[in-house]
């Protein structure tokens, strides 16, 4: 009886690592890590999308390797550690896209090496596969590595709309648009942020309250 | 006095542990790093040399096949073989009867961000560039890669005049012009928002051609229509 207790119990907080990182802690939305790859990459959704997977595809790694990790690095060097796995894995990202095809590689070439100071990652690693089992750490990493996709993809697409007149590189508007050139630069990056921030803590209030 | 030495032990075998751990860590993050790199090595070259390929078709239309070059000290062209390495690579299309079609040069130089590396499409029979496509670039996504895709821009090149004088020099040098203020055909209409990447393709170009262009018409006045001449080797 106890027995079964625990394994759904389990269940339940798997799912619910999992679902955190999608809403109710988005590293985006709501803990705004990572601004660095978020402001600089989310011009277009293309870019958005690729970033926001490698990103995902990093963290899930990371996290495996520390959880499993865990018991046998001592305090003292943890951080170092932490940096040497993301690192690796990032250089492995680096190889493995530019395998799978070098058009993307050539858009997302410098962003790629970028991953490594993303302070998501880290912060994952220290907080939680550093403390969990590593199953728990997997979904940790695939909510909030999609999290950060989704949110990526959000600032991505708005961005592309406004400032390139299309989205995936497909024309949206007819001929004669006037595209807003500021939204692709740095500065509409920042607006485009801050309005998908206020949406989203909006709705957020309005839950809690009700 | 033995807790002094208690401590003593307890620190070696911590600094032991950490030692061991991150001397762990390191070796399978190096084993992970040579794996990825050996696997993908052939695959990535494979389209490396793809993409190469595809751009000397695309620069040159008509071409079927192709010759690498490489540029000696005296500047004249000789034939380079597989695993030959120079800094300028040139590739000399032919068509059906083997004639020259043009000459496709890789030309790379600083742009805004890291270097830019081209190859564009000479046609020594009208004198003029004919194709012109990015092979690698770090420019601002969205912004400098316009370079790459932007269509008014990429129309400069497909008649761009690079004629030489008598004196075996180009009449005029290749320069990148502020967007809508083109007027000769030597001038390469620029990109607003893009101005540091489109001008840097400009001095690219223009570097290139002023040195390459005068050595790839001789060439081209020795070994024109006389068919067989590629397969001589």
């Amino acid at each position: 009886m106890s027995n079964d207790n625990s394994s759904s119990e389990q269940k339940v907080t798997t799912t619910d690592e999992f679902i955190k990182g999608l809403w109710r802690e988005n590293p985006v939305f709501v803990q705004v890590l990572g601004m660095c790859p978020v402001l600089a990459v989310s011009n277009t959704a293309e870019n958005a999308l690729a970033m926001g997977l490698a990103t995902a595809f990093v963290l899930l790694m990371s996290n495996v390797l520390v959880s499993l990790l865990r018991n046998f690095v001592p305090k003292q060097v943890r951080i170092a550690s932490y940096i040497l796995i993301i690192a690796t894995f990032v250089t492995v990202t680096d190889y493995a896209i530019q395998a799978i095809s070098v058009e993307l590689h050539k858009s997302l070439g410098a962003f790629i090496s970028l991953i490594v100071v993303n302070c998501l990652i880290l912060s994952r690693a220290e907080a939680f596969a550093s403390k969990n089992t590593v199953w728990k750490s997997i979904f940790d990493a695939l909510g909030m590595g999609l999290g950060f996709t989704f949110a990526l993809f959000c600032l991505g697409s708005v961005r592309e709309i406004l400032g390139n007149g299309s989205l995936f590189n497909i024309a949206l508007f007819p001929e004669g648009f006037q595209s807003w050139i500021v939204m692709i630069l740095p500065a509409g990056g920042f607006f485009t942020l801050a309005i998908w921030l206020l949406i989203i803590n909006g709705i957020q209030t309005r839950k809690t309250k009700s | 006095m033995s807790e002094v030495a208690n401590m003593e032990t307890q620190n070696l075998a911590s600094s032991k542990k950490m030692l061991l751990a991150m001397v762990g860590i390191g070796i399978i993050s190096a084993l992970l790093i040579v794996t990825t790199f050996e696997l993908t090595l052939p695959r990535v070259q494979r389209l490396k040399a793809e993409a190469l390929e595809k751009a000397i078709f695309e620069v040159l239309p008509g071409t079927v096949n192709t010759q690498a070059f490489g540029v000696n000290a005296n500047g004249e062209l000789f034939k380079m073989k597989e695993g030959d390495k120079t800094e300028t690579a040139i590739y000399a299309g032919y068509d059906n009867n083997d004639n020259i079609v043009g000459y496709a040069i890789e030309a790379s130089g600083q742009g805004y961000a890291d270097i830019i590396r081209i190859l564009y499409g000479y046609e020594p029979d009208k004198e003029t560039l004919i194709g012109f496509q990015v092979l690698e670039s770090k420019e601002t996504p969205g912004l400098g890669d316009k370079i790459e895709k932007e269509e008014h821009f990429l129309n400069n090149f497909k008649a761009l005049d690079v004629s030489l004088s008598n004196n075996n020099k180009l009449q005029n040098k290749v320069i990148t012009v502020k967007q809508g203020e083109k007027q000769n055909p030597w001038e390469i209409d620029g990109i607003t928002g893009a101005t540091i990447s489109s001008r840097a393709i400009g001095n690219i170009i223009g570097t290139s051609t002023s040195e390459l262009v005068p050595i790839l018409y001789n060439h081209y006045k020795k070994n024109h229509q006389k068919p067989k001449e590629s397969n001589e080797q």
